[in-house]
């Protein structure tokens, strides 16, 4: 009884899981800037890139990489960057991702160490957590190019 | 050899002196890099992973220039039986993971069971596990195809005089394991979706408590393993687990276990499980259904 009634339930589960996945997916086939909102337009990027930088300086896992920069155009580019990755009206003018990091020699770690103060940039600007995940998903094919793979 | 087997005893008093030196604030200094609650959790077994099956996940937050440790004490407590877990890990390079876990199986009523048609007296079950993972590629996170990991758990039996008497053919044995996990980001109303798939070949009773190999079956057998968790943010996941499992001795069915389980995961130092688990018939007794919690600090 209660072996059939969990195998039922598994079955369910996974109908849902399934309708859900899928739903989704149809979702991103529209063009829409709803993430773009969520994260607050331009603005609102622009602040969670902000304080993104300060978490960088303080990190010394990977300020090193970031030594040098020009700290006003890295802050135009990525702001672009992810405003047109989140559906806004903004194109990303920087160099190709995979020639920038060509020879940084990038880790698993130093990435883990930037995607995780990015998540604390967006906490900080009080992005939902859904919006948040988007957002990695959408940064996601870059990793790649950023690790040099 | 018994001066060695004994050993294991450190195994028990180790995770309270590392416990001692997360609290000291030298150690406080450097924890892994990882995402939050990317090492999974301490399962029964010591591998990491989620309650009751291994994942591909390494344990801790090593990632690669890394060195991270995990300890953990769990607890599951069914209708007629308390299983006590005392687990340690280390993680080098998330390449790596070595851990020991220390099983103790209150037998409860089963005892009584035991001394009336065996003539037995043993009110526990003891077993040591030894184990290691290796992730072969990829990464649970990152990877388009996910983190992909080979793992073989060491088991040794400290009790055999009851998994003997039932039929079991030997005190310890080494079960191998392949198992894939990976991170959909934003797949379940936006939240974060994980999944693991384990493939296990072992000639495991109750997970070795009751020995290796039987009367019905003495030989290695593939045993499907899944679990799923939705990360409802990033210290809460939310999930399932199924554990196939053999079915080696005339004495007792034995049934395949599953759990739902709650992961909190407030820090990269510390992480709380709790499960209802359902371990179905385990030697003669029906339907064993219970409540885990586990506790697992990260250094």
């Amino acid at each position: 009884m209660g072996r059939s009634l969990a195998k039922t339930c598994t079955i369910l589960l996974a109908i849902t899981m399934g309708l859900v996945l899928s739903g989704c997916q149809n979702f991103q086939r529209e063009p829409d800037n709803s993430l773009y909102l969520q994260l607050g337009e331009r603005s609102g990027i622009a602040n969670i890139v902000e304080d993104l930088l300060y978490l960088i300086v303080d990190d010394d896992r990977i300020n090193a990489q970031f030594k040098g920069i020009n700290v006003a155009q890295f802050h135009s580019n990525l702001t672009d960057q992810l405003c047109e990755l989140s559906g806004g009206p903004c194109e990303y003018s920087g160099r190709d991702m995979r020639e920038v990091h060509q020879s940084m020699g990038i880790t698993n770690t130093q990435f883990n160490a930037l995607a995780e103060n990015l998540i604390l940039a967006m906490e900080e600007n009080n992005i939902p957590t859904a919006a948040q995940n988007r957002l990695i998903k959408r940064l996601l094919p870059m990793y790649p190019d950023i690790r040099h793979l | 050899m018994t001066r060695f087997f004994n050993k294991p005893r450190a195994v028990r008093v180790a995770p309270l002196l590392i416990l001692g030196l997360l609290a000291s604030p030298s150690a406080m200094a450097d924890i892994g890099s990882r995402i939050w609650a990317t090492g999974g959790v301490t399962s029964i077994e010591g591998s990491a992973g989620g309650g009751l099956v291994p994942w591909a996940l390494l344990g801790s937050y090593a990632s690669d220039e890394e060195w991270g440790g995990t300890v953990a004490l769990s607890r599951a407590e069914v209708d007629d039986y308390t299983l006590s877990v005392t687990g340690a890990g280390i993680n080098w390079n998330n390449r790596i993971e070595v851990t020991v876990a220390r099983q103790t199986l209150d037998l409860d009523s089963l005892a009584f069971t035991l001394k009336d048609g065996f003539g037995l007296e043993q009110d526990e079950l003891n077993q040591d596990i030894f184990g290691v993972k290796v992730r072969l590629f990829g990464d649970a996170l990152y990877s388009p195809w996910g983190q992909w990991s080979a793992g073989l758990q060491y088991k040794r039996q400290r009790d055999f005089t009851v998994p003997e008497a039932i039929g079991a053919r030997n005190d310890s044995g080494t079960d191998v394991y392949f198992s894939g996990s990976k991170v959909f980001f934003a797949a379940v109303f936006g939240r974060n979706l994980l999944v693991n798939a384990t493939v296990r070949g072992t000639r495991a009773n109750q997970g070795g408590l009751l020995g290796f190999g039987g009367d019905l079956n003495n030989g290695y057998e593939f045993m499907a393993e899944a679990g799923a968790g939705v990360f409802i943010n990033r210290q809460w996941l939310l999930g399932a687990e199924y554990r196939q499992k053999p079915d080696n001795l005339s004495f007792a069915r034995e049934d395949d276990w599953w759990d739902v389980f709650i992961a909190w995961v407030p820090d990269r130092r510390f992480a709380v499980t709790a499960a209802f688990v359902n371990l179905g018939d385990v030697a003669t007794l029906t339907d064993q259904q219970g409540v885990y919690l586990s506790l697992q600090g990260s250094f």
